[in-house]
């Protein structure tokens, strides 16, 4: 199925006969695998409003990622959290759609200062389980106007509505970044570093530890404040060595490829996504072995492990979240993709699912 | 306004509800008598009152959870309460209701810099979590007007904004996690000291839901370094579009100032005579504030004056020292301080999309005039957030319902031209009536919905948020 009208995907999922596996561009197969009548949403495409003076942009859910991107480019805007691209860490083509991406709350990098993809989500239209059209926020910056349903359909992955329309804040694109490179620290040390560098008022908005061993920290804004941030920020982390530095352009290609994964797009292994402490998160990857990539200043950990591997059985109980992103779908049905809730928690996820679904068809167990 | 009407078998009750209330807590944190409840039977929107059945002020997380499952069990309807400054009225009372204040629950339970959060009790102000931090330069980003009276709960309960958030987001930005407790006493940790759900973001809904699903006891936040420096520049205009325009021309410029604040013509002429901060007398004004080194902050303030010189500003004023920084703030933070010294007035809060800035201060200005109240504009430029005071005479007959529907009116404007009825005040039951005009049933259901699921009784806040006609089938 493939409505090209909001009315129309309502029509879908009201007269639904069975489960609904709902597709945006396809590129983000994670959690469990879905068995259903596919439900594509590239027929609502297109830009709606674009604000520039307002930093505000309403797109319907099927638009393409890239068509959004060139859109805000050519103002000299961009969305804030950097969502990934994951094509290149799952093998698969396609075209990511501005719904995928809300619906994996797909946050990059930048994240660690700018916020989430839920942080700058303002507004949503989507469909309910029942075929109802729905919609919460809308296209201003501050709104609390009744409960923040925007904010729960962010990384719901399509199982308690289908999206039909999305709304951003945007920022302005920097006209200069650089990015400081540390050799040789070990993951303890990064991490310290990182604490250092996060703590301090030099605004870095990127802060990761690659497989490679080298540590990464990157500062965006006005060129002459990008010089003076990446100066003091160099002295104040003198303690950790001195740093190399890499103009926009080579910080550009390597943020990219912290963003997408890069290091573990070819040679095999299930990949998980740890959302931690950062502090906690050498001791977690020293305990579960594997090889790591270190985000968000070491909040998030990438970690590549043997396949078949149940990590959460290896790290035991810790404070946050571990999610399964790559995987063959066996593996993806033996061992819960996304982090199993304590009960008091998934009973307030199954009851909001029931309300939202109560048929059960949207994606169903994709999640659990 | 509208209440239900209280239910009689509660009231009736109520020597039982006591006693077992006692039972687990400290007498002295249950309130009864009458001339003492009286202080809890409003918030800041003090047109409505009504005492409560009892006051209850928990020390502990447990406390909370047994308060809850009394209530819970005898139906007993509870309003959280933080520090009572609310202006929509989301803290007050019912005949029948027990008030559950956490303004004993003020502990800083941990704080940690390497991961750049604190915990805490949400009792504690808004204003002494920076207290806590702000020695080791930190800060709590999150600044309502009222930080140094409001508590985290009703920040967290109202997501709450301020000043800076253009540049550090709201309080559902800045909140990394909450323990909440369920009406019917169970106690739910909801995320932590990391980023983002895994699962479904019950976090993002929980801020901003008013009181309804749960009481919020702990809450994990985020903390950030202070900035070097801050300094704000004072533009003058000689029409409300021209800084509305400026305002638009310095976002598209790439510049992100932490805050750009509006003040019109009336504001101006009535803080000036209130604070003596020395303002032009001119149409429309901006506060700009940037941040960073001194360095940056003269880049920042140079590429701002060339785009205000553009749009003819009767007045450019930097400061060149603290006292000169303060005294520029200074008229905007006695703004409503000032308005109160005047006037009674109603403090509205609906954001509309900058760009239709001058068309709506212009209806404003037209709505003045048809219901023969003044109206003087103070708000968050950057992000429309509009905070329309209207001024009227609480001994005037009449007179403040005309003042409501001049607010409705202009609430209704906000909600035509692509906005919504509030930025950061909450509904409460100021706008809980107006809520069918920004949105259709089937919206106000899908809220309803998340309600039935972590209240399913519909015993905490009832009155609030939804039109009554809309929750009555739900409510007991
Ligand atoms: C041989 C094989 C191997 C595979 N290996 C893997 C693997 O290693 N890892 C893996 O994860 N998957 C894997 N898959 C699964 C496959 O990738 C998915 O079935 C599919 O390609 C993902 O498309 P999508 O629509 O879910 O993605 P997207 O369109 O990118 O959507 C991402 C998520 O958002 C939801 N969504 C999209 N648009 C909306 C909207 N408008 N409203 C609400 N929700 C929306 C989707 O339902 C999905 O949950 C494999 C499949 C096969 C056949
Ligand atoms: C002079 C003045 C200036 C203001 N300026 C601003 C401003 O700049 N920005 C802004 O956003 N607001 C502002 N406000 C409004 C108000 O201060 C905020 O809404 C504040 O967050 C309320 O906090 P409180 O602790 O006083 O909450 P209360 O008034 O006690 O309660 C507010 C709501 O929170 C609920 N609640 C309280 N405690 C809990 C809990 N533990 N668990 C669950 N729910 C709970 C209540 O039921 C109620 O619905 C201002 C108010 C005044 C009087």
């Amino acid at each position: 199925m493939r409505p090209q009208t909001e009315a129309e995907l309502a029509e879908a999922v009201r007269g639904a006969a069975g489960p609904l596996v709902v597709r945006g561009g396809g590129t983000r197969g994670i959690g469990r695998p879905v068995a259903g009548e596919v439900l594509e949403t590239g027929g609502l495409s297109g830009v709606t409003l674009y604000e520039p003076g307002a930093l505000t942009l309403v797109a319907r859910a099927g638009t393409p990622l890239a068509e959004v991107e060139a859109v805000l480019a050519a103002e000299g805007q961009r969305l804030p959290f950097e969502p990934m691209d994951h094509r290149g860490l799952l093998g698969q083509g396609g075209e990511p759609t501005l719904g995928g991406m809300v619906a994996a709350n797909a946050s990059g990098p930048r994240r660690v200062q700018a916020g989430a993809c839920r942080d700058s989500l303002i507004g949503v239209r989507f469909v309910d389980g029942r075929g109802a059209v729905v919609k919460n926020g809308g296209r201003v910056m501050k709104n609390v106007t009744g409960y923040d349903l925007v904010k729960l359909m962010a990384g719901s992955w399509g199982t308690l509505g289908v999206l039909s329309e999305v709304a951003f804040k945007l920022l302005p694109a920097p006209e200069s970044a650089a990015t400081l490179v540390f050799d040789g620290l070990d993951s303890v040390q990064a991490v310290e570093m990182f604490a250092a560098a996060l703590g301090s008022p030099f605004e870095v908005n990127g802060a990761a530890h690659l497989p490679d061993g080298r540590s990464v920290l990157r500062v965006e804004g006005f060129a002459s404040s990008v010089t003076y941030r990446a100066g003091a920020l160099g002295r104040h982390l003198a303690r950790f060595g001195a740093p190399g530095v890499l103009d926009s352009e080579e910080s550009a290609a390597l943020w990219v490829s912290v963003r997408d994964v890069a290091p573990f797009h070819n040679g095999g292994g299930d990949v998980w996504r740890l959302s931690v402490k950062p502090t906690d998160a050498p001791g977690l990857v020293a305990k579960a072995g594997g090889e790591a990539l270190y985000d968000w200043g070491g909040g998030l950990v990438w970690l590549r492990v043997a396949v078949g591997t149940d990590l959460r059985g290896a790290l035991g109980g810790f404070q946050g979240h571990a999610t399964l992103v790559r995987a063959s779908a066996d593996t993806r049905r033996a061992l819960a993709p996304f982090q199993p809730e304590p009960a008091p928690v998934a009973a307030l996820t199954q009851g909001l699912r029931a309300k939202f679904d109560p048929r059960g068809i949207l994606n169903p167990g994709l999640m659990e | 306004m509208q209440m239900p009407v209280p239910r009689a078998d509660v009231i009736a009750q109520r020597a039982r509800l006591f006693e077992q209330l006692r039972a687990v807590l400290p007498d002295e944190a249950v309130i009864v008598d009458p001339t003492e409840t009286r202080a809890y039977e409003c918030d800041g929107l003090t047109a409505y009152r009504c005492p409560p059945l009892a006051a209850v002020l928990p020390a502990t997380t447990a406390e909370v959870a047994a308060v809850l499952r009394i209530c819970h069990a005898a139906g007993v309807p509870v309003v959280p309460r933080g520090a009572g400054t609310s202006l929509a009225g989301g803290a007050l009372p019912t005949a029948d209701c027990v008030i559950l204040g956490v303004a004993r629950m003020r502990d800083v339970l941990e704080t940690d810099y390497a991961n750049r959060f604190i915990r805490v009790q949400t009792g504690r102000t808004n204003l002494s979590v920076t207290g806590a931090v702000e020695a080791d330069g930190f800060f709590y980003a999150p600044d309502p007007s009222s930080q140094l009276a409001c508590a985290i709960a009703g920040n967290i309960a109202m997501n709450s904004g301020g000043a800076h958030c253009l540049k550090y987001g709201v309080t559902t930005n800045n909140l990394l996690g909450v323990t909440l407790v369920q009406m019917d006493g169970t106690v739910v940790e909801i995320g932590g000291p990391f980023m983002d759900a895994g699962g479904l973001d019950l976090l993002g809904v929980i801020c901003g839901s008013e009181g309804q699903l749960g009481v919020v006891t702990e809450a994990t936040l985020r903390i950030l370094p202070k900035p070097e420096g801050a300094r704000p520049v004072l533009i003058g205009f000689d029409a409300n579009e021209v800084a509305g325009a400026c305002v638009s021309d310095i976002i598209k410029a790439g510049i992100l100032p932490v805050a750009i604040e509006f003040m019109d013509r009336p504001c101006i002429r009535a803080t000036e005579a209130f604070a003596h901060a020395g303002y032009p007398d001119c149409e429309a004004l901006l506060i700009v504030e940037v941040e960073g080194s001194d360095a940056e902050i003269d880049e920042q303030l140079g590429l701002i004056r060339q785009i205000a010189e553009r749009h003819n500003p009767v007045e450019f004023r930097e400061s060149q020292s603290e006292e000169e920084a303060r005294k520029i703030w200074l008229g905007r933070k006695s703004a409503f301080g000032a308005m109160g010294q005047i006037n009674d007035y109603i403090c509205l809060d609906g954001t509309i999309p900058v760009s239709e800035l001058p068309h709506v201060l212009r209806r404003i200005g037209e709505l003045s005039k048809q219901y023969g109240l003044d109206v003087a504009n103070v708000f968050h430029a950057g992000d429309g957030n509009m905070h329309p005071l209207i001024l009227f005479d609480a001994n005037k007959p009449g007179d403040l319902e005309t003042c409501e529907a001049m607010g409705a009116e202009i609430l209704k404007l906000c909600v035509e031209v692509g906005g919504c009825l509030t930025g950061e005040h909450g509904v409460g039951v100021e706008k809980r009536d107006l809520m069918s005009v920004q949105f259709a049933q089937a919206d106000l259901e899908a809220q309803m919905r998340v309600k039935d699921v972590f209240d399913p009784m519909w015993l905490l806040n009832p009155a609030k948020v939804f039109p009554l006609a809309a929750s009555e089938g739900r409510r007991g």
